[in-house]
């Protein structure tokens, strides 16, 4: 089947066979591997990608299923090479370690602080809930959101 | 002042040596940047896939790979273990196929066709008269020391009973194991692999495929978790390459999918005992007897180190039974058999401190003699730091007395140890012409922070500034370092990186000196310049001295072990857990972690605090909600995916307060690893502080609703 996408700003047309899921669409047609692959069934968060601005795990919907969405991929968010300070505040605040669950720590921290700009620790762990992360750094990342909110919002 | 050319500079002149700095790698994780091996794409790359045994133990009677290989699309199928063979664990490797897509190669999968003979099996180990009367044992390991007849016979002692244990988990690493290999030629192979051990995986492929080990090139930039899981080159590995040549050379990747890798790719075994404990009345340990067991797969288990810690009890008898089960075979698990000891330990001594009515801090305090060496007097100063830190005083009571209410609080106290001397490490320090710096060595970062580590330390002794440093690691061209395994590699290649950058640096000096008109020895380096030391306005700027060298590149060669003690091993630790548990639904709900930790030298303060952070929420993650789910009935893992394979999560997460001790005393051992020990005590100390609370002890982990509102129940 033939689909339109616009990711990261741009659109792009591929054929694709029905049963892709769409995290394999980004990584494998698109070539967008920073969109990682942890659990496969929609637990851990690290595909987690924006489709139309909301947070979804991308192994959880088809390519198919996000003909004519906008998408966007970690490597969306720091297009000239700017860092978002929400990338900023994983690196200042140590909220990484193997790094893999990251990305898709990121986009879930980047949709929490569009709909709360300055969210409370408690409402930070409610919101990341669906992305784990083995390392762990979960502290770590608490505090990375709240740099992000605090640089975002100054 | 450092009698030593190479020793680590004096606190007061460092100036990046254990201050918290941000990691290197930061941007290029934040920003997806970073490739793992999941993420390596080759030209016309093929896709492998595995056919695992669905049985605990059975015979393979047939295997037709004719369809399969039929399939359009297909390039190559082996048969891994065919006709004849005996299976032992469910999950095992039967056969695998590489195709032009992950779809096709699923359904060529799907094509094979196996029958096999189902045999008897065992898959669970807690019922240990079960596992004998079905002959899964082996003979039995007994050690004594002392009288410990006698020892407990004595009239005048306290003894505890009891009965604990850890059940078997899994490493569930976020990037599953896999490589990418690839043939050059015919016999030149390059593999892209998840790795702890980079330097070590062309030897270990040269003698399976029969090719020198200067042909086979391995590389990981980045690896998505490891925790001791990815040493070998495993038999998917092996297979994986052997597709690519069977597919005229073309790159396979073959990455496990998350059921293989719960069941197949790496577990911690569990570990059972019944102990029984003496003390004299004021609380000095006299006795020791366990009787344990438990298990690993087929293989059985390593004996944990029984007891833990204080070890020098003076009367023990211990008794060991390793369980064979047809189940996926255990692997180093962050500081293996080390977390399942504290429980038994700990838990045990918790148990006969509350018998006694004493504060088990003071307990322990009063036995820290019966460490190993040097580490009495750590325990001591880290349990008084821990007490303080944690307000033990305020919140600590008695065993059970936390309330009559729904909700109770306690507070658990656990100790541990770790080795941690750095590995063999060797590495390339290259100054150039224009300024630019370079480590480089065969090693790997697990996520710990090795790349900073090296920055920092190269930084320092050249005195430039930690982004003026490239690390260039993850390939084993470099120059051989060591496996990234018990907690050796920070005080491995901060050591090689140390003597490296300062023959390096001495080497400028001596290409300067004449410039500055003094004598190489009298130059220092720092704040980006070669200076005389003492007359700092006499100096050339980093890139000035550089430019002396013409179009010479500087190359040193830094080594570990080499001269000069740059790192010890032998670190101590202690942890208080405070939860609160809900006596009508069972749930335990973990208020804070209290951390005092050594690790000698501290690097960098950053990266060694959030191990320690990581290491308490993976234990948190163990002693609440991991086990692996075997069934009786099918002998099949029921578990085997993150739903129903618990990990914490960040709503999980407690208050922490981590403490690194720190001082001349630490200093003075220099580097030593720190990965693996805050992880051990989180099981024990939180045992301890739920029994607290409410009074009663929960034998083993996980500490699941269900087993509290038992153990309430029984009380």
């Amino acid at each position: 089947m033939k689909i339109k996408v616009k990711v990261n700003g741009a659109w792009r047309e591929d054929e694709v066979e029905p049963r892709l899921l769409l995290v394999h669409y980004l990584r494998d047609v698109a070539g967008l591997t920073g969109t990682h692959i942890g659990c496969e069934t929609s637990i851990c968060g690290a595909c987690t990608v924006l489709v139309n601005g909301e947070a979804v795990k991308s192994c959880t919907l088809f390519a198919v299923q996000a003909d004519g969405a906008e998408i966007l991929t970690i490597e969306g968010l720091a297009p000239d090479g700017q860092l978002h300070p929400l990338q900023q505040g994983f690196w200042e605040e140590h909220g990484l370690q193997c790094g893999f669950c990251t990305p898709g720590m990121i986009l879930a921290s980047y949709q929490l602080l569009k709909r709360n700009p300055h969210p409370s620790p408690e409402e930070i762990r409610q919101g990341l809930e669906g992305n784990l992360c083995r390392c762990t750094g979960y502290q770590h990342i608490v505090k990375a959101v709240e740099w992000a909110a605090a640089r975002m919002s100054s | 002042m450092a009698t030593c050319k190479y020793d680590w500079p004096e606190a007061a002149e460092r100036h990046l040596i254990g201050k918290p700095i941000s990691r290197i790698d930061g941007p290029a994780k934040s920003s997806g940047r970073a490739k793992y091996t999941y993420d390596i794409n080759r030209p016309g790359m093929l896709f492998g896939k595995v056919l695992r045994c669905p049985h605990a133990h059975a015979k393979v009677t047939s295997i037709d790979i004719s369809e399969a290989k039929n399939l359009p699309g297909v390039k190559a199928v082996r048969v891994i273990q065919g006709e004849g063979k005996e299976i032992l664990w469910g999950g095992d490797e039967i056969a695998c196929v590489a195709a032009v897509s992950e779809e096709v190669a699923e359904d060529a999968i799907r094509r094979i066709k196996v029958q096999y003979e189902e045999l008897p099996f065992l898959v669970n180990e807690e019922d240990l008269e079960r596992a004998q009367s079905q002959g899964h044992t082996r003979a039995p390991s007994v050690q004594t020391k002392g009288d410990p007849d006698k020892a407990f016979a004595d009239p005048d002692v306290v003894i505890s009973e009891g009965y604990y244990g850890a059940p078997v988990i899994t490493h569930c690493c976020l990037e599953t194991h896999g490589q990418v290999t690839e043939y050059d030629g015919s016999d030149h192979l390059r593999v892209w692999i998840s790795t702890q051990g980079v330097s070590t995986i062309p030897q270990q492929f040269a003698e399976v495929l029969g090719l020198p080990a200067t042909h086979v090139e391995a590389i990981c930039d980045y690896i998505g978790g490891g925790f001791g899981s990815k040493f070998q080159i495993d038999r998917w590995g092996v297979e994986c390459a052997r597709l690519s040549k069977d597919a005229g050379g073309k790159a396979v990747k073959l990455m496990l999918e998350r059921d293989a890798e719960l069941k197949v790719a790496g577990t911690r075994p569990s570990a059972f005992a019944k102990v029984k404990v003496a003390a004299k009345k004021d609380g000095t340990l006299v006795a020791w007897q366990s009787e344990a067991w438990g298990t690993g797969g087929v293989a059985g288990a390593g004996v944990p180190p029984l007891p833990y810690v204080l070890e020098g009890i003076p009367n023990q008898s211990k008794k060991y039974t390793a369980v064979s089960t047809n189940t996926g075979g255990a692997r180093a698990w962050r500081a293996p058999n080390h977390p399942q000891a504290a429980v038994l330990t700990l838990c045990a001594l918790d148990d006969l401190a509350a018998k006694l009515e004493m504060d088990p801090i003071e307990f322990l305090t009063k036995n820290t003699g019966l460490a190993p060496e040097h580490l009495g007097e750590t325990y001591n100063d880290e349990l008084a730091k821990v007490a303080e830190l944690s307000e033990w005083k305020k919140y600590w009571h008695p065993r059970g007395r936390g309330g009559s209410g729904r909700i109770r609080r306690g507070l658990g106290v656990s100790i541990h140890t770790w080795g941690g001397r750095g590995h063999n490490s060797n590495c390339d320090v290259l100054i150039q012409p224009d300024g630019s710096v370079e480590v480089r060595l065969g090693s790997q970062d697990l996520g710990t922070g090795t790349r900073t580590v090296i920055a920092i330390v190269a930084a320092e002794t050249l005195g430039l500034p930690v982004e003026a440093i490239k690390v260039t690691l993850g390939d084993s061209r470099y120059p051989y370092s060591g496996a990234s395994g018990g907690s050796t590699t920070v005080g491995g290649v901060s050591a090689s990186t140390r003597r490296g950058s300062v023959d390096a640096r001495d080497q400028l000096f001596a290409a300067v000196a004449p410039a500055l008109g003094v004598p190489p020895d009298q130059l220092e380096a720092a704040a980006g310049h070669i200076r005389v030391k003492g007359n700092p306005a006499k100096s050339l700027s980093w890139k000035q001295a550089c430019a002396r060298l013409g179009t010479k590149t500087i190359q040193a060669t830094g080594k570990n072990p080499g001269p000069c003690e740059l790192g010890s091993s032998g670190v101590g630790g202690a942890q208080v857990a405070d939860v609160s548990v809900d006596t009508e639904t069972g749930r335990i709900k973990v208020n804070r972690m209290i951390a005092a930790q050594d690790c000698g030298l501290i690097i960098d303060m950053k990266t060694a605090e959030s191990q320690v952070y990581g290491a308490m929420i993976m234990g948190i993650s163990y002693a609440l909600f991991e086990e692996r789910v075997m069934d009786d009935q099918t002998g099949i893992m029921l578990n085997p995916n993150m739903e129903f394979y618990k990990l914490a999560t960040i709503g999980d997460i407690p208050e922490f307060i981590v403490h690194m001790m720190t001082g001349p005393q630490y200093d003075r051992r220099g580097v030593i690893g720190l990965g693996e020990p805050p992880v051990i005590s989180p099981g024990a100390a939180i045992s301890n502080a739920v029994a607290n609370a409410i009074g009663v002890r929960v034998p083993t982990l996980p500490l699941t609703p269900d087993k509290v509102l038992a153990a309430l129940e029984k009380a």
